[in-house]
């Protein structure tokens, strides 16, 4: 009787899990790229972040390495990465709210400064570690800017 | 019976007047704000970390515009539904008119001009904590803000939360001055405590409350359930919050997470605050935080 209901309580525990992994990747290959643009950005942020942080110590040539490198993501073409249909109600993967595709003006209004604060922090990345920081704070807040109000929040 | 019977009623009277004496809004001492020079860079900063725009600017604006103070956004409670007031430097629809002394009754005391108690969606219990020079400064730079003309709109509270008086009695049981995380801090750490437990009013999301809406004091900072229903807001005690004291300064100046996500929800509004403070304060905050005791019930990690 114990060992019927520890394979029951295993089985629902692994069939618990498998329904959270599903749930998590997308089938849809427009989630999986802009959720992989997001990677990249998070990525090179992390080595600006570990200087500006003083966990890693400057250096001028690595950081606008990751400062190019964001500027790059920037510029990649995002308009097949959206298609109808791919918001979090549609795909519960995602965290993509409908009002993106309500919006599109006010998204691409904050693509554009997400842009240029990346320009921005090309320009400082390579000057000093004070440069550095203050860049930090602007390329942050252009990325709250568009979760704050286009993104779900986590479970 | 009869002799009885006027007892009870004198005793009635007693009970009656000094539930009125101990409900009394209460009023700041003048002379605690005498011969204080404002200083407006430093009313900026308490602006900033006290958090002030994010509930009082119109709702949905962004930028400059939360510099204005015109009020009107909603705030859904179990209690009822308030709506924030304008404290534009108007002298009519906003506070313009208003005497250092008069904002330092409602920040120390929740005291309106008008001798009314303020409902505590306001967080007076925190800001009850703030030097008067604080006060002073702070007034000083409301009255560099723009003006707003829209008038303020009235809580939709219903019986018996509506009777402000009875507010006098919340007061009593959780209007007390005093830090909670007490002992031997550094003066890094008092400066953290400081825009934590007088300014920046963190405890009103990351502190559970009981059932009359007071904070649960011994809880501090444990993390609570979301007021709008789905999801926790986190404890922010060491066994929550393991991040360094590095992430934490970073994470309240860009909004970034150790693994660079960026903050959402309303913790997005909060570090537009943070991020117009300066690098010490944010550290400052992080250390504090460090030394926030772990309640021996809360083994919990998030």
């Amino acid at each position: 009787m114990i060992k019927k209901f520890s394979i029951l309580a295993a089985s629902l525990i692994s069939v618990a899990v498998i329904g959270t992994a599903v749930a998590q990747e997308s089938e849809n290959p427009a989630v999986k790229a802009r959720k992989a643009v997001m990677q990249l950005y998070a990525f090179n942020l992390g080595t600006l972040g570990g200087m500006a942080k003083g966990e890693v110590e400057y250096n001028a040539e690595a950081a606008t390495r990751a400062a190019n490198n964001l500027v790059a993501v920037t510029q990649i073409d995002q308009s097949a990465m959206w298609p109808a249909g791919s918001d979090n109600v549609s795909d519960p993967s995602s965290r993509a709210l409908p009002a993106i595709w309500e919006n599109f003006p006010d998204v691409s209004a904050k693509g554009k400064a997400m842009a240029e604060a990346a320009v921005a922090m090309q320009a400082a990345a390579g000057q000093d570690v004070e440069a550095l920081k203050a860049a930090m704070g602007p390329l942050g807040g252009a990325c709250s800017a568009c979760h704050k109000a286009f993104r779900a929040p986590k479970n | 019976m009869r002799r009885l019977l006027s007892i009870a009623a004198g005793v009635a009277v007693v009970a009656g007047l000094t539930g009125l004496i101990l409900t009394r809004p209460q009023h700041v001492d003048p002379a605690e704000l005498d011969g204080i020079a404002p200083d407006l860079v430093r009313g900026e900063t308490v602006f900033f970390a006290a958090g002030c725009a994010s509930c009082h600017s119109a709702p949905n604006s962004e930028g400059e515009e939360k510099l204005v103070l015109a009020g009107g956004r909603r705030f859904e409670t179990d209690f009822g539904t308030f709506i924030a007031p304008n404290i534009s430097s108007d002298p009519e629809a906003g506070i313009g008119s208003w005497s250092a002394l008069e904002l330092a009754d409602a920040l120390i005391y929740g005291t309106g001009p008008a001798g009314q108690h303020y409902y505590p969606a306001f967080p007076y219990t925190t800001y009850t904590n703030m030097t008067p020079e604080d006060v002073v400064s702070l007034h000083a730079f409301l009255g560099t803000l723009p003006a707003a003309s829209q008038e303020s709109i009235a809580h939709e509270v219903g019986f018996p939360f509506n009777i402000r008086r009875s507010l006098g009695g919340w007061k009593l049981l959780y209007l007390e001055p005093g830090w909670v995380v007490d002992g031997d801090l550094d003066v890094q750490q008092q400066r953290g405590r400081y825009l934590v437990e007088a300014l920046g009013h963190c405890a009103e999301c990351h502190t559970p409350r009981d059932g009359l809406g007071g904070l649960s004091r011994d809880q501090w900072l444990t993390g609570a359930p979301n007021p709008s229903g789905k999801g926790r807001i986190p404890g922010l005690t060491t066994n929550h919050l393991d991040w360094s004291e590095a992430d934490i300064a970073e994470y309240l100046k860009s909004g970034f997470t150790p693994d660079y996500d960026s903050a959402g929800g309303e913790m997005a509004e909060v570090i537009e605050n943070t991020s117009r403070l300066s690098d010490e304060d944010r550290l400052a905050i992080a250390a504090y935080l460090k030394v926030v005791p772990v309640p021996a019930n809360d083994a919990t990690t998030d």
